[in-house]
């Protein structure tokens, strides 16, 4: 409920102080953390969770529009990006923003999805991300795509080059959070999520905004997906088109509370730290736990764990 | 003319097969306007109670049916009345238990691995009969043709219900319109609880079947056949039981074309119907579905 807070009132510049102080955290953990603790492919891939449920949140958050098969346009990304990169040689920073184009463009052939509405996009969009997956891994289109064999793009591979653009893209979708939450497209968004009609009435472009929040969504994922397919640089395609991203991007932002900046960071930060301790070796018990979990914010906080501060009249950015 | 042949009398067996697996997630949509995102979960479990009768206690798997429906009560009854009315006085039902049941089917799946691992399991091939059934010159195993029996035995019991019984009439008021159903007197959370529990039996029994007609069960089969029945309940239409035997049809029909002809892309088929469907002829075959903003 975007309510007219004095905050909301005040300058520009300090309205934009909650944002630039998460910004800040961010950037100055991700950036000092690799040099007291020695996995970086667990912070790489921390960032990256952080990273899609933060983008799906610039989606569902501000929309009400829960894609199922966000993973799809992670895995678009990841696929253009290294394709490019093996076909053209050309500096994978560029691959990495073309991918990110590539998944705007599906997003884009998607569009007509954003008819449906509710339960129904939400499967249509999972089935779309499952016909790409089927397309890509096809055995028939193996000389184009790898197949079920996968890519390889080691020798472009970096552990740090792909560590700082992932952070720089956390950094973006962030951003485009805090911009969503702090501008008139924001609002308008949050306002046909309530009620579309009524927003069409007070001249919000409900069709075009929609369709913009998801181009951009998308284009977070796809950036994901380029720069995660850089970091790990030999992949099969189930890696990047396993439903289990799009899960896990949504129980992320879900826990910590959609709609929000801070929600999905901190949800993705809680959960995934959770998960790297339990889920690897018994993921069975992580999915149980997050199961449960999910089960019980329906009924009790459909806020996400955040909603508990906002209840004591903490405003949560 | 022979592959052809094969693969029509098997879509159609197939099909009937995968009426039964949709009905479910349909009879609880159209009662309770929720979707049963753990249905395929559900499945999954019947699969796995016909597969402990048979190795543990050496029964039938056949036995797992009638079992089906005392499970599907146990835990179906308290389910309903521990998170539907609750959801219902909530302000966005659909997508709020659209999350519910994902997360209820994580943690049962979750479950079914701790409880059996996730290997594939089948049942012994000879329980339902170890010989084949011919039509027009095409075999297919005793096991399929049981299964088609008892989806169309299912799916008629059901009908028989909704057209014959005073529980079904009221079922149906509450289907076309819950809050004048409600006006009328019409004990709503009584034949909604029925109609949850209704639907989690006819998974459970669709299960049984599931590791002669898939090859096996295992515990990630859930979410594919939670999607592939999705496509099935909206194919036909929603809220119609009669409808969802087409949906089955054509799912089972295209499945087995696609696997005699173009093999390597017959897993496509589910996904590709339904978004055709949803994006095509959305006021037609699923009116429900469509809202313009």
């Amino acid at each position: 409920m975007p309510e007219l807070t004095p905050a909301a009132t005040a300058s520009p510049l300090r309205r934009a102080r909650p944002a630039i102080l998460v910004l800040a955290v961010l950037l100055a953990a991700f950036a000092l953390l690799p040099h007291v603790y020695g996995n970086l492919s667990l912070l790489f891939t921390l960032m990256a969770f952080i990273t899609l449920a933060q983008g799906l949140n610039l989606l569902y958050g501000f929309t009400g529009y829960l894609p199922f098969g966000y993973v799809g346009f992670f895995g678009c990304g990841a696929y253009a990006a290294s394709l490019l990169v093996l076909h053209t040689g050309w500096p994978m920073l560029v691959c990495v923003g073309i991918g990110g184009v590539a998944a705007v463009a599906m997003a884009l052939i998607l569009g007509p999805l954003l008819r449906l509405s509710g339960a129904y996009f939400s499967i249509a969009s999972l089935a779309a991300s499952q016909i790409l997956y089927f397309v890509v891994s096809n055995t028939n289109l193996a000389d184009v795509t790898g197949g079920p064999y996968g890519l390889k793009i080691e020798r472009v591979f970096s552990p740090t080059g792909s560590y700082y653009t992932m952070l720089a893209i956390l950094l973006a979708a962030t951003a485009l959070a805090a911009w969503l939450r702090l501008s008139a497209f924001g609002m308008g968004l949050q306002a046909m999520k309530q009620d579309p009609v009524s927003a069409a009435m007070a001249g919000v472009p409900v069709v075009r905004m929609r369709l913009l929040a998801w181009l951009i969504s998308a284009a977070v994922a796809g950036l994901c997906g380029a720069a995660y397919a850089w970091n790990i640089s030999v992949f099969y395609p189930d890696a990047v088109f396993t439903l289990q991203i799009s899960v896990f991007a949504i129980v992320f932002a879900l826990f910590g509370g959609v709609g929000t900046v801070i929600g999905p960071i901190v949800g993705a930060v809680i959960l995934y730290s959770l998960y790297s301790a339990i889920g690897i070796s018994t993921p069975q018990y992580f999915q149980l736990i997050y199961g449960v979990l999910i089960v019980l914010l329906v009924l009790f906080l459909p806020g996400g764990v955040l909603s508990l501060f906002a209840r004591r009249g903490i405003r949560v950015f | 003319m022979e592959l052809l042949e094969y693969a029509i009398v098997g879509g159609i067996l197939y099909g009937i097969f995968f009426s039964l697996i949709g009905i479910g997630l349909n009879l609880i949509f159209g009662v309770m306007r929720i979707i049963n995102l753990a249905h395929g979960q559900f499945i999954v479990l019947g699969g796995y109670l016909a597969f402990v009768l048979a190795r543990d206690l050496h029964w039938n798997p056949l036995w797992a049916l009638p079992l089906s429906i005392v499970a599907a009560a146990i835990i179906g009854w308290p389910l309903y009345y521990a998170v539907v009315p609750r959801l219902q006085a909530s302000g966005d039902p659909e997508m709020l238990s659209f999350i519910l049941f994902f997360g209820l089917g994580q943690a049962v799946e979750a479950l079914t691995v701790l409880g059996f691992g996730t290997d594939q399991r089948s049942l012994p091939s000879d329980a339902m009969g170890s010989g084949n059934i011919g039509v027009l010159g095409q075999e297919f195993p005793d096991s399929w043709w049981v299964a088609a029996a008892v989806s169309l035995a299912a799916i008629g019991l059901l009908w028989l219900y909704f057209s014959r019984t005073k529980l079904g009439y009221a079922t149906r008021a509450v289907m076309s319109n819950r809050d004048e159903a409600l006006a009328t007197g019409i004990d709503v959370h009584r034949v909604s609880a029925l109609a949850f529990v209704a639907g989690l039996a006819l998974a459970a029994i669709a299960g049984v079947f599931v590791p002669y007609l898939l090859g096996s069960v295992s515990p990630d089969l859930g979410g594919e056949l939670t999607t592939t029945s999705f496509a099935i309940v909206i194919i036909g239409s929603l809220g119609n039981p009669l409808g969802t035997i087409i949906g089955g049809l054509v799912f089972g029909l295209g499945t087995m074309l696609m696997q005699t002809y173009y093999s390597s892309w017959s897993n496509v088929v589910p996904y590709a119907l339904l978004l055709v469907i949803v994006l095509l002829r959305p006021q037609g075959l699923l009116a429900k579905a469509a809202r313009n903003a």
